[in-house]
């Protein structure tokens, strides 16, 4: 999706602003929705790529005037939501409908502390052949789905240079919309930074993307 | 979104989600210096009353959400990438490794990729200054550097790191010569990189401890150089 999300390259943004002595946390809020936000994604009704289309899709005023974990704690309301997690009344009143179901925590204490799994499926599975070879000359498609895509704005129709093959992961733009975990290869792709923003950039500097098959084609 | 789902969601606020729609602060932009806290506590008493329905449900267990925090405020951080980055100082092997197959070398460190990513560390030398970014999101290294801080999330540094990686750079007092390449990373997949900086001069003689002293949270996104010996962050 075209959304505002897709950063790359705006700008009028201003200078980056550090913080000194930046805690981890600013509010304890933020540690509950942090921890809420885990805890809720355990249940498996979702997936990281759906939660990360959940945010684009938050109404482009919102997503800039909001805090990083203000999203948060609205998306996590959202897809509890759509999800069957919790209903509408029950955000509305804060309690439990009447003769709602019970659950039973998905992440408790003792799996939190020994989580040390993979929640990814990423491998170097023999089974999926890549399309590309590195040092091939490839483009980046000009796509413009409204939907998710983890192939940024700025890059499309590029061409670069297939500089490592990571192996094999699921297609977040299929994932996303629970479509099918459609296993591809990922690559780093090098462009020069002339190819993205033309003679302004110098001559040396070049960016990597990490992209999936489905983002490529040969140049 | 569409419409529908917009006036669901919109409707679903009292309690938990009031200003679903956009009601609310003006633009608040972060990286600054104010106390957070100190913000009307809207957000706080959602996420209070929130917390407080998924218990109920059974949702939550607020002891395992307890853990979870902890986890990313208190046990990992920058301290175990410059670990990482300090053995690779000391030990030319351990280096090698870690650059060719780094979840390997990190398990070697009693260290786990706990997010499934790829962690891969890229090694700045005399010709090439790596930088780190990601433009969609807010993907980083959690596992070796904790969580990471407002800056890195915020639209400024999202958007020009990569149209502007030396102005970023020279904010940073980091200053790259035009015969080096600037190489910026933009983490649109799963795998997670981290900086490995260049040693300092004159950190010949120290050992595995000092040497990680040296290495800051932002020398190992790239925005900054490892510090000299004898100087501080």
């Amino acid at each position: 999706m075209n959304g505002v999300h897709d950063m790359g390259g705006l700008q009028d943004f201003g200078p980056v602003r550090v913080e000194k002595n930046e805690p981890v946390f600013h509010a304890d809020w933020e540690r509950r929705i942090y921890g809420i936000d885990r805890s809720l994604r355990a249940h498996g009704k979702w997936n990281l790529d759906a939660w990360r289309f959940e945010i684009e899709s938050l109404p482009p005023v919102d997503y800039l005037r909001m805090t990083y974990y203000e999203r948060w704690l609205q998306i996590n309301c959202q897809l509890a939501v759509k999800h069957g997690l919790l209903t509408v009344s029950e955000l509305a009143s804060g309690k439990s409908d009447p003769g709602a179901d019970k659950y039973k925590p998905a992440l408790t204490e003792e799996i939190a502390m020994r989580k040390k799994g993979r929640s990814i499926p990423s491998s170097f599975d023999p089974s999926v052949a890549p399309r590309f070879e590195v040092g091939q000359r490839v483009r980046a498609r000009n796509i413009n789905p409204a939907t998710h895509t983890r192939l940024p704005r700025y890059a499309r129709g590029k061409v670069g240079l297939i500089a490592l093959d990571h192996g094999v992961y699921l297609l977040p733009d299929s994932n996303a919309h629970f479509k099918g975990e459609k296993r591809q290869h990922v690559y780093s792709v090098s462009f020069s930074a002339r190819e993205i923003w033309g003679q302004q950039a110098p001559e040396k500097d070049t960016l990597r993307l990490d992209l999936w098959d489905d983002h490529l084609e040969h140049a | 979104m569409d419409p529908t789902r917009r006036n669901v969601i919109a409707a679903a606020g009292v309690a938990v989600a009031p200003s679903l729609s956009v009601a609310g602060e003006p633009a608040h932009d972060h990286g600054h210096d104010h106390d957070h806290s100190d913000v009307p506590s809207d957000p706080a008493l959602r996420v209070k009353a929130l917390e407080s329905l998924l218990v109920e449900k059974g949702l939550v267990d607020p002891a395992a959400l307890d853990v979870l925090v902890d986890r990313f405020e208190h046990r990992v951080g920058p301290r175990d990438g410059a670990r990482v980055v300090a053995r690779a100082w000391a030990d030319p092997a351990f280096k090698q490794r870690l650059l060719s197959d780094t979840p390997t070398a990190l398990v070697e460190m009693g260290y786990n990729a706990d997010q499934g990513e790829h962690m891969m560390v890229v090694e700045n030398t005399p010709q090439v200054h790596n930088l780190v970014v990601c433009t969609l999101c807010s993907c980083y290294p959690w596992a070796i550097l904790g969580l990471p801080p407002v800056w890195y999330k915020s639209a400024p540094y999202r958007s020009r790191a990569i149209i502007d990686p030396r102005g970023v750079l020279k904010e940073f007092g980091t200053d790259v010569s035009p015969d080096i390449e600037v190489r910026v990373w933009d983490s649109t997949a799963e795998v997670r990189y981290i900086v490995l900086p260049e040693r300092p001069i004159g950190a010949e003689n120290l050992n595995e401890s000092e040497l990680a002293a040296l290495v800051t949270r932002n020398s190992m996104i790239g925005v900054g150089k490892a510090l000299a010996p004898g100087a501080t962050a």
